[in-house]
């Protein structure tokens, strides 16, 4: 059984150079046993999504029994600690970036470099980094989504206004748009992590990937003038009024209303936020997307692209059918299935992929295909540790609502620093 | 002094000569056991749960440890830091504002207690809809509460709106987060302490109400003189639930603010919760020592609890 398999395993090996073979060469491999996947994809879509995968792996493998526990995407995070553990599946979905570090540090995540080596390396080198903790891979991803500039089309172009190339257009935008009445920006603080997003883009257009990613990395002081100009940058927004009202009471879905009413003219958001715009009732007509513009135009542009995981717990005890899965996962037929507009929604990261005809899908492939030569980011909360990402978005969400306090803000953010790394 | 040991009661007669039959060691100490083998269930549990848990907090608060790896020894170093946390402070004064404010509910309950301690038709109907609050969760009080307070359609901006005063966000503005979640957490509070209250109201003997009614006392001195001092057991039951309230207040916050904005709204039940169990959290070692703090601090309360209830059993 276990030789039939190695046999296998390398005319698996062989036979990656054929692009499309990830379907034909799984069905070589007679996989049997159990396999235990534990999910957070547990928004309907999401959900059978997942349930979709399964089902056409299981066709692939008569033999094996596929067994799905769902759990909520928000208990998830607190409850993979407990089965990595004491109860660990086969397969575990989590995220890239440095939320992997505890479990990679822990032991509790199996080492996937295997599964890179060779072709799957070029094809998902997007996020071949984002994946990467010590050299060595850790799991395989499986969507990941833009983020960006949602606006009202209507609206600015009822202004008179375009998507803006450099910052003092995004400026002057604000301006004319403030002039009417208008706030042009939405956004809900509550859960702090969307002045995060904020932060990403400011940190790096005003100072470039490297920068953002070394201070992610506490590699750079808080109270270094670089960060201090990027929070000059912001205050020169938050100074003009750019931001709806009591931000700090609404969380992400409930600052949506402000800009479905016309009261509010853009969100910086990732893709996930226009499903509900447009279930509010915004046609694509009316809602566009652009980049967040260049502000140093010595800085290479580099993105935010939260990346969506499958991970082998190293308890495992199928490692063989979880590894088939994963290499499943990633092939560009299943990731084009997966991320269609009817599907998830979101961006396959196989490049072999296709991306379905959805103008927002189209563009943020775009985007994060061509232009975001700097860098593909995780998101704040991603790519720091998840104890100072904490004490930072605190300071965010402080700072928007005074930014006089920024002095005693960074240096709290400076001492925790100094603390957590 | 103890009653006599079943074991003492007249023998058959029949014994033979040999003298009394070696008595069992059960039957010896039947009387010594018994309470012991009705406490021992309640005991093993609460020291499994209670006392155990106590003494590994003290001992988890030591390390610095994300609940995956290894442990590491660190002295007193969570103690130290929590003395530089500004986190630490404002939870500490959050929890004393809680403290003070929610015994508001005690003359609060009091009050509706005495108005609705009368006959009239339908008072059950009016007991019932004061009561209502104490009945649904707090998961829900704290929901209605933040529709209530929002800064965009809720209730309370639109009646400040009828006097011309602005909206003001309660739940997002840091001088009044506080104050606004320890409102919320009155409302069923108060229901709590004035159910306490129209018990004890009943058990308020009238024959002193007529004597000192001979004596001329009236309204406020007859409260102050005759009922209250008659309230005193429901007075004292309604402070313990009130200050074992206000230090559960984890769930409103948890509901209406998770704590901020930017960690306003924090008590140290809750900062606790986040520093070692929520998604951003996992140090163990640093939470363990915000709960020592925190047992510490309900130890001054336990200690007066315990110590007035040991008074008057003595009392008796």
């Amino acid at each position: 059984m276990v030789t039939h398999y190695r046999a296998a395993l390398a005319a698996l090996a062989m036979s990656t150079s054929l692009a499309s073979g990830a379907f034909a060469e799984s069905h070589e491999m007679a996989l049997s046993g159990e396999l235990k996947i534990f999910s957070d994809m547990s928004n309907p879509a999401p959900r059978a999504v997942m349930e979709g995968m399964i089902e056409r792996f299981g066709e692939m493998h008569p033999d094996l029994d596929i067994e799905l526990t769902v759990i909520d995407r928000e208990a998830y995070k607190t409850q993979i600690r407990n089965f990595l553990t004491a109860n660990p599946p086969d397969v575990a979905n989590w995220y890239a970036g440095n939320r992997m570090a505890p479990y990679v540090d822990a032991g509790l995540f199996e080492d996937v470099s295997d599964l890179w080596e060779g072709e799957l390396s070029e094809n998902l080198a997007s996020t071949k980094g984002a994946m990467t903790l010590d050299g060595k891979q850790w799991g395989v991803p499986y969507t990941y989504y833009q983020w960006g500039v949602y606006y009202r089309k209507d609206l600015y172009e009822e202004h008179g206004l375009e998507e803006p190339q450099d910052w003092e257009t995004f400026k002057s935008n604000c301006q004319t748009l403030l002039d009417n009445d208008i706030k042009c920006f939405t956004i809900g603080t509550k859960f702090l992590w969307t002045a995060a997003g904020w932060f990403d883009y400011l940190n790096m257009r005003t100072n470039g990937f490297d920068f953002h990613m070394a201070l992610a990395n506490g590699e750079v002081e808080w109270t270094d003038d670089r960060v201090k100009q990027t929070f000059a940058n912001w205050r020169e927004l938050i100074d003009m009024g750019a931001y709806v009202d009591n931000h700090t009471a609404y969380s992400w879905q409930e600052a949506l209303p402000f800009m479905v009413n016309g009261e509010a003219a853009a969100y910086l958001m990732g893709n996930f936020a226009v499903a509900p715009l447009r279930e509010a009732g915004l046609s694509d007509d009316q809602l566009d997307y652009y980049q967040f513009p260049a502000i140093n135009p010595d800085v290479e542009l580099a993105e935010d692209a939260p990346t969506d995981t499958f991970h082998i717990p190293s308890g495992a005890q199928n490692k063989e059918a979880a590894r088939a899965f994963l290499k499943f996962v990633t092939s560009a037929e299943n990731q084009t299935a997966i991320n269609a507009g009817d599907a998830l929604g979101q961006l396959p990261v196989n490049s072999g992929s296709s991306v379905d005809d959805d103008k927002f899908l189209k563009e943020g492939f775009e985007v994060l295909s061509s232009n975001s030569p700097g860098g593909v980011a995780q998101f704040f909360d991603r790519d720091a540790p998840a104890e100072m990402a904490k004490v930072a978005m605190e300071g965010f969400q402080e700072f928007m609502v005074k930014p006089d306090n920024l002095d005693r803000i960074l240096d709290r953010l400076e001492r925790a620093r100094q603390r957590i790394y | 002094m103890a009653p006599l040991p079943p074991s003492t009661a007249p023998r058959p007669a029949a014994i033979p000569a040999s003298g009394p039959a070696p008595r069992g060691w059960w039957r010896r100490n039947q009387i010594a056991i018994t309470p012991w083998l009705f406490l021992a269930p309640g005991i093993l549990f609460f020291a499994i749960y209670v006392l155990i848990p106590v003494f590994q907090s003290f001992n988890v608060s030591l390390y610095d440890w994300d609940g995956l790896g290894e442990a590491e020894y660190v002295g007193l170093a969570n103690y130290e830091e929590m003395y530089w946390d500004d986190a630490f402070y404002t939870s500490l004064r959050n929890n004393v504002i809680w403290l003070v404010l929610y015994l508001l509910a005690i003359p609060g309950g009091l009050a509706i207690a005495l108005f609705l301690n009368q006959t009239v038709t339908g008072i059950r109907i009016y007991k019932s809809l004061f009561f209502f609050p104490f009945v649904i969760s707090q998961v829900v009080v704290g929901l209605v509460f933040s529709w209530f307070y929002d800064p965009s359609f809720g209730l309370l901006n639109v009646m400040l709106g009828w006097f011309g005063a602005g909206p003001i966000n309660v739940l997002g503005d840091e001088r009044w987060v506080t104050y606004g979640i320890i409102a919320a957490g009155l409302w069923p509070q108060t229901a709590y302490c004035m159910i306490l209250y129209l018990t004890g109201l009943n058990a308020v003997d009238p024959e002193q109400i007529e004597a000192g009614r001979l004596d001329n006392a009236k309204e406020f001195r007859m409260l102050w003189h005759i009922i209250l001092p008659q309230l005193r057991p429901a007075t004292f039951i309604a402070f313990v639930v009130t200050i074992i309230g206000a230090l559960r207040s984890f769930d409103l916050i948890s509901i209406m603010t998770a704590g901020g904005p930017f960690g306003e709204s924090r008590v140290l039940s809750f900062y606790m919760f986040e520093v070692a169990l929520s998604e951003y959290g996992f140090r163990m070692g640093y939470g363990a020592a915000i709960a020592v703090v925190l047992f510490l601090i309900m130890l001054v309360f336990i200690t007066y609890f315990l110590w007035s209830m040991y008074r008057e059993e003595r009392g008796r």
